[in-house]
């Protein structure tokens, strides 16, 4: 039996296996999509063009599902255009307890994502507003957190709390990262510690809530915003599902621990569409700096 | 002993045969004591050999042991006076966690921690040492009720990890985590953290931030249990022992590590083997660290905590 809490990274492929049989997809209907025109959205299987998409921000325009995204796009939709100045970006793990495999997985997501972490930090402007901006990239090691995603997070607090600007942090991770034993957990001490000490400024922080967010990272930074913004359908939550399911034995509600379900049992501030994502935090920031 | 582990076997095979010999020669006034002799001696000498290599798993085995004393143990033989508190004030008490006050040489300490229950029907009851948000919200409650009068916070961990179930997704485990960890950082009183059993991942840490973090020899700590890493890394939970291998999830794995400031060493066999003189040395390192924290200031020790949890982990700047 799995009661962990430190949930790692694997509930990505049976959350889409998840979306689909709720929609009642039948995987026979795959047809080879000729790559870079054509996308199938993974929850409706509507087969869209992939301009229209991008130009829609990767929300499906039948369904709304939003597609998973990278830290690149979170940046441009989010940034006034040129603003962003990337800080920490020479922070890299250390395979310290000689894990299976870890040192391939780095350098895979390495190769995939472009960052030598699953986060990237720095600073840069809002419609004009300074602002300290972190983004998670579920792509690397399922987002995982480990000693690098904690040390940054912890230094976007102090640099936020020094330049007395807003932080912002857009989260996607599965939890700590198993690889690095302990120390990912200490990280949730670590991160959750240091966001006194930005109270205490009064400097706001913001988390964004994307699919998914779970476990240690949940149970940490990403919880504790003075503002909890959801993309619409994200898994959230403490455990992952299959591991609820195999503790207690029982089917899970329909729509259990995604954003609707969260915000209904009062754990998020607000669901809001990828395209009102900039609108909001920008209304939201005026409101705490009362501008 | 109610329950012997594999390893354990040989070593209490002999205790039988020596307590066997010892009322043969008393029943039959026959001359064994150089046999006896003999026995204890091989005992001792085996039991050193089996405890002074453990492997990780037959410590995660001994840290879950069924006759492992558990936090209110621990709690009536350290302390007197203990009263405890209920609930969390929003919705339930959760019996997983206890809660309350208690003396030690004069002084009152708020106390926290996990329980497990000892017979099946005490264990269902404790929900095995899993706590729900309630549980953590009643303990973060009286933690900072004793702050109020300048009471330190004594914190016992021993849990598998918080519960994942229906109910704790629904009334926020993830969030009573966090801002059990955020608050406690700033609890402005010193708080020692004694891992005891199993310190199981976030659910562990949510009661486990602390000024010193002391743990029992057989304690483990991690991130993950083996079970889980196992099924995740190889598919399959019962590559458990390669799991805990790999996690380094021991005492002195975590001493090595910087996580926690000191080992208690257990008697001979364990902490379930004598409970009293583990108590005794619980007491004896809680009193030595608790005679230095005290004169630090509350702002200090707040300042101290931050940096040292910030401190923690291994990266490079390339």
């Amino acid at each position: 039996m799995v009661l962990d809490a430190g949930r790692i990274f694997c509930y990505y492929l049976f959350m889409r296996w998840f979306v689909r049989k709720e929609k009642g997809i039948k995987s026979k209907e795959k047809k080879p999509i000729p790559d870079g025109v054509w996308v199938k959205c993974d929850s409706c299987g509507e087969i869209l063009y992939r301009k229209e998409l991008e130009k829609n921000l990767w929300v499906c325009p039948r369904c709304s599902y939003h597609f998973r995204i990278s830290h690149k796009k979170y940046l441009e939709m989010l940034l006034d255009e040129g603003t962003f100045k990337e800080k920490d970006g020479n922070l890299a793990p250390v395979d310290f307890l000689k894990f299976k495999d870890y040192p391939k997985k780095i350098e895979k997501s390495m190769k995939n994502t472009g960052l030598k972490d699953a986060i990237i930090c720095g600073e840069g402007k809002i419609e004009g507003m300074d602002v300290e901006i972190c983004v998670m990239d579920f792509k690397f090691i399922g987002g995982s957190m480990g000693s690098v995603v904690g040390e940054k997070v912890k230094r976007a607090i102090y640099r936020a709390k020094e330049r007395k600007v807003p932080l912002i942090i857009v989260n996607a991770s599965g939890g700590a990262r198993m690889q690095e034993g302990i120390l990912s957990l200490m990280q949730m001490a670590k991160t959750a510690s240091a966001l006194n000490l930005l109270a205490e400024e009064k400097v706001p922080y913001i988390s964004i809530l994307t699919n998914p967010t779970t476990a240690g990272v949940m149970a940490s930074y990403a919880s504790l915003g003075d503002a909890v913004i959801a993309e619409p359908g994200a898994l959230l939550g403490f455990a992952g599902p299959r591991v609820i399911q195999q503790t207690i034995k029982q089917e899970l509600p329909p729509g259990f621990q995604r954003s609707e379900f969260m915000l209904k049992h009062g754990m998020i501030d607000m669901i809001v569409e990828r395209k009102n994502l900039k609108k909001t935090v920008v209304t939201l920031l005026r409101h705490f700096l009362n501008k | 002993m109610a329950f012997v582990l594999d390893f354990e076997k040989p070593i209490v095979e002999l205790e039988k045969k020596i307590e066997e010999l010892k009322a043969a020669a008393e029943a039959g006034n026959i001359e064994l004591e150089d046999e006896i002799k003999r026995l204890t001696q091989k005992v001792e000498k085996l039991r050193k050999e089996i405890y002074q290599n453990l492997t990780r798993w037959q410590r995660v085995q001994l840290a879950r042991h069924p006759d492992r004393p558990y936090t209110l143990d621990y709690i009536s033989q350290i302390f007197t006076d203990w009263v405890e508190f209920h609930g969390d004030r929003l919705f339930a008490d959760d019996p997983a966690v206890v809660a309350g006050f208690a003396k030690l040489d004069g002084e009152t300490f708020t106390i926290v921690g996990h329980q497990k229950g000892r017979t099946t029907k005490e264990k269902l009851e404790r929900n095995f040492g899993m706590p729900h948000p309630e549980g953590y919200r009643k303990a973060m409650r009286i933690m900072k009720l004793g702050a109020k009068f300048g009471r330190p916070v004594i914190s016992f961990v021993d849990t598998p990890g918080a519960f994942p179930g229906i109910g704790a997704e629904e009334r926020g485990q993830a969030l009573a985590i966090a801002e059990n960890i955020r608050d406690m950082a700033v609890l402005p009183v010193p708080i020692i953290v004694v891992v005891t059993g199993e310190g199981g991942s976030g659910g562990a840490l949510a009661i486990g931030v602390g000024d010193v973090v002391l743990m029992l020899e057989h304690a483990i700590y991690s991130v993950i249990s083996p079970e889980g890493c196992a099924s995740i890394l190889w598919r399959d939970a019962k590559y458990a022992p390669d799991a805990a291998e790999a996690l380094k999830l021991t005492a002195p794995d975590l001493l090595e590590l910087g996580v926690i400031d000191e080992i208690i060493p257990e008697p001979p066999g364990g902490a379930h083997r004598d409970l009293k003189l583990t108590a005794e040395r619980i007491k004896k390192a809680i009193k030595k660290h608790y005679s230095r924290l005290k004169k630090v200031s509350p702002d200090k020790l707040i300042r101290k905590r931050i940096e040292k949890y910030g401190k923690m982990g291994i990266y490079k700047e390339e």
